[in-house]
């Protein structure tokens, strides 16, 4: 094998070289075909990377090999043998462990408990700390990992939560380490950390399965690169043959989508406008701290920011979901007394950060998840219309592109694009004043995600003001006309996208600068 | 084009009442083969039993007995199902109606109107004292963040006591030297006019009124879809501008109305009166079950509260041929776990195929839009 070969030829004799073999995996979900008969085979102390866009099949891949799922067909073998996971709990047992892409800890305990968790140490039925604290500074020390063990979770930012994950992994005894897209959560600074941390891993001899679909830091980190599309291997290439483009393109399947510049003029008047926006937190600090911009006719200002700075709750104070202090005005009008329903009235739309939660009834049916938020211009008198309700959603589906049989199907069945569609086209399709978007295409593929910023560009030259929240910095880079970081609760810089980079956004939104 | 209307067709959601049609009534069959099975293990016949009910239960005079027994449930189960589709649970519908009724059998002995506005006059205070009591839950929920299922248990109880208090303190009527327990009798002008002479009173053509009432208000008017959309999603109404403690409050006042309207049957059809011991209790737990056999739909309810009314207008009998009546208690019981079990069953299995079928479709990967 390709790169891992020259560190793994010491033990050849033994072992094969190979510590990870999936031969043939085949796995089908209801209706979905999530893996269709993928081999993967996986050099001793490499870091293999698996990329793929979102809904290509790698999750369903690495919860078949952690034991979350058991395959269909095909087989497995760890260390050389055939083996079945029926369980996670068996998984680690044969050395391999997974780190999820939503961390697993107990906020309350502190980091030593949560590496523990699960796995206590005892001596003669009595929790014996000592030991454990000493074998997790071991571990900690030997990857460069420099963290206070007794430090309750809830103090700690989220590169050093995801240390904590990859800790508590590597206590247990893993040899074999699953990264489910390690890095989504994670601002450059802290990737350059974690990357430094699993090259030390490596050198040490464990061997690393990184899941993820950003391109270049796959081709940072990765001794060789595994591209899944549609739920099937579609190539196996060693990083120093291929470039970002090639990769995209085996990824995607075609050429990907451009930004393009904007034909249309930021307008004069402002639409959305917030003074001195502060909210009160429930226990501890402000999470919104005396934040002021302005958002003009046909402008998108983006903010950007590592999830948990504030911007949650800006959002939730611009639509009066929760009490806040200082002026809101949309189209000079001042908003900050009225209701969320007013406000609404007054052409604001929301595009909630959580389709899931705050934007869908998965139970109902497609026409009545487009009816939510406008019963008011869709009934007569005090009844439901419904044959506009159904009429309005078809329009909707089709303007939008959402991908279902009939508007009459409830909003469960959809894929997670076509769901993001169907709000985006909730929220779009009355011609709003102001819209707030926030992370509009998390989690969704590329396709999707192109149609959604299309029509957010075309509302935009249309005239509508958008405040877009993202994590995403390709979104925020490729979409806005100025850009607002967000740290801490307050805006740490503003930026014009033509001299920002991922870099310089990076510094902003860790507070480094 | 054909396999999309062919899967249009699948979709529709007739096919869905139907599904829960059938699996309802495979689940009632399932039902009696299980109790089937303790009457063998008691060392009865099963089959002499259902015989026997079916027997008593399908002349004339006991089936005028099951509409008269199903009317209550309907009011309870619908009064039940309104909290249920926004997601609060009003366990104390038991407390409701019981406080409607002592109020209104009251405030009807107190003014003099023609016949059918004295009636109405009566229906009307008791939806409104029905609504009063469940909006001290719906206040403390608001303002308190109290669980409505704690306030509606322990407001249960206060009621019972409450009531008590009030009756032999005020509203008992002495006049025959304190043996009538009761409170002063409805003039005539106030009572409800009977469908079949002493056997089944207007009351039942009420109950089909508002259960087509509820239908009309949680499934087609705009109140409706805010408050099924409340509890379908109580985050995402929120943001989409519902505002949800507007929606509790009205959830449960309308619940608690319908409430009201409970022991009405026997306050104006039936006694003339509220008497501790006249006035029937326990329909407010009865309607929670009678509500979940019906799926909260109201033909579902009107359903299942008529197969209730049937089972327990039998029950007399049984105990004639040796069989004890609590085997019907048994039998309701099982029904509605049988149902419960089966109709979830059914009801994923459905969700799965409707799944498959979208899944079949083309997936959006048209990047050149």
């Amino acid at each position: 094998m390709q790169a891992g070969s020259a560190k793994s030829s010491q033990t050849l004799s033994t072992e094969s070289a190979n510590i990870v073999e999936l031969k043939n995996i085949s796995k089908s979900f209801p209706g979905v075909i999530a893996n269709r008969d993928i081999s993967l085979r996986v050099a001793r102390a490499t870091i293999h990377a698996i990329v793929g866009e979102n809904g290509a099949g790698k999750s369903t891949l690495m919860k078949i090999l952690y034991g979350l799922h058991q395959p269909d067909s095909g087989t497995i073998s760890v260390n050389g043998s055939v083996t079945q996971f029926k369980s996670p709990s068996e998984a680690i047992a044969a050395g391999v462990g997974m780190v999820h892409q939503h961390f697993m800890l107990a906020d309350n305990l502190t980091v030593l408990e949560n590496i523990i968790l699960g796995s206590e140490p005892t001596k003669l039925g009595v929790l014996s700390l000592g030991d454990a604290r000493k074998h997790v500074k071991e571990i900690a020390t030997s990857i460069g990992v420099e963290i206070d063990l007794d430090l309750p979770i809830s103090e700690l930012g989220v590169g050093q939560r995801q240390r904590v994950e990859i800790l508590k992994v590597l206590f247990r005894g893993a040899e074999i380490l699953v990264l489910d897209e390690p890095t989504a959560v994670l601002v450059p600074q802290e990737v350059d950390e974690l990357f430094t941390n699993l090259r030390k891993l490596v050198a040490n001899g464990t061997t690393i399965l990184f899941i993820s679909h950003k391109l270049d830091e796959v081709l940072a980190i990765s001794d060789a690169i595994t591209v899944i599309r549609q739920g099937s291997t579609v190539a196996t290439v060693s990083p120093k043959s291929v470039d970002r483009l090639k990769l995209a393109e085996l990824m995607v399947g075609s050429d990907l989508p451009s930004h393009g510049e904007r034909a249309t003029k930021v307008g004069e008047k402002v639409q959305l406008s917030a003074r001195n926006l502060t909210v009160i937190g429930k226990d501890r600090k402000s999470p919104v701290q005396s934040v002021s911009f302005n958002v003009a006719e046909g402008e998108i200002v983006g903010i950007a920011g590592v999830d948990g700075n504030g911007q949650f709750e800006l959002c939730e104070a611009l639509l009066g979901l929760v009490a806040s202090q200082g002026t809101i005005e949309i189209s000079g009008t001042d908003v900050s007394k009225l209701s969320i329903r007013e406000r609404l009235n007054k052409g604001l739309a929301y595009i909630p950060f959580d389709r899931h939660r705050e934007g869908l009834m998965l139970a109902a049916s497609l026409w009545e998840n487009g009816l939510l938020g406008h019963e008011g211009s869709l009934s007569r008198g005090p009844m439901i219309d419904v044959d506009s309700a159904k009429k309005s959603c078809r329009e909707i589906i089709e303007r939008f592109g959402v991908m279902t049989p009939s508007e009459l199907v409830p909003a469960f069945v959809l894929s997670g694009g076509n769901q993001q569609k169907l709000v985006v086209g909730r929220n779009l399709a009355k011609a709003p004043k102001v819209l707030i978007a926030a992370h509009p295409t998390r989690g969704i593929d590329v396709g999707a995600q192109a149609a959604v910023w299309d029509e957010i560009r075309r509302s935009r030259d249309a005239g509508m003001s958008v405040l877009l929240v993202s994590a995403d910095l390709e979104e925020i880079l490729g979409l806005s006309d100025r850009i607002l970081v967000m740290f801490d609760g307050k805006i740490s810089a503003e930026l014009e996208p033509k001299k920002a980079t991922p870099q310089i956004l990076g510094k902003y939104m860790t507070g480094a600068q | 084009m054909n396999q999309q209307l062919s899967s249009k067709r699948n979709f529709d959601p007739m096919r869905k009442s139907l599904n829960t049609l059938g699996s309802s009534v495979a689940a009632i069959i399932l039902a009696l083969v299980i109790c089937g099975v303790l009457l063998l293990a008691t060392g009865k016949d099963p089959l002499a039993a259902y015989g026997k009910i079916l027997e008593t239960g399908l002349t004339g005079e006991k089936l005028l007995e099951m509409l008269k027994r199903a009317t209550p449930l309907i009011f309870s189960a619908i009064a039940v199902a309104i909290g249920f589709k926004m997601n609060l649970f009003n366990i104390g519908v038991e407390g409701q109606y019981l406080f409607a009724a002592l109020i209104s059998a009251e405030m009807g002995t107190h003014v003099s109107l023609p016949a059918p506005l004295h009636v109405l006059f009566i229906l009307v205070v008791a939806m409104v004292s029905g609504a009063a009591w469940a909006s001290i839950a719906a206040l403390l929920k608001i303002h308190r963040g109290i669980n409505e299922v704690i306030s509606t248990i322990m407001l249960n109880y206060i009621a019972l006591s409450f009531i008590q208090w009030i009756f032999e303190t005020f509203f008992r009527d002495d006049s025959d030297g304190g043996l009538n327990v009761k409170t002063t009798e409805i003039v005539p002008s106030g009572r409800m006019p009977d469908l079949v002479h002493d056997r089944l009173n207007g009351m039942f053509i009420v109950a089909l009124l508002v259960a087509f009432l509820y239908w009309v208000i949680v499934f087609r008017s705009r109140f409706g879809f805010q408050l099924r959309a409340s509890g379908l999603n109580p985050i995402a109404a929120r943001t989409a501008g519902i505002p949800a403690n507007q929606m509790i409050l009205f959830a449960l006042l309308l619940s608690g109305a319908v409430a009201g309207l409970v022991a009405m049957p026997s306050v104006i059809g039936d006694v003339y009166a509220y008497g501790p011991s006249s006035t029937p209790t326990q329909f407010g737990f009865a309607g929670i079950t009678v509500a979940l056999l019906g799926r909260n739909h109201p033909f579902g309810i009107i359903i299942a509260a008529m197969l209730f009314g049937f089972l327990d207008s039998t029950s007399a009998v049984l105990q004639l041929s040796e069989i004890p009546s609590s085997i019907v208690k048994v039998i309701q019981a099982i029904i509605v776990l049988v149902v419960v079990i089966v109709n979830e069953a059914s009801s994923r299995r459905y969700n799965r195929k409707i799944a498959e079928q979208a899944a079949l479709l083309p997936k959006s990967l048209d990047v050149s839009r």
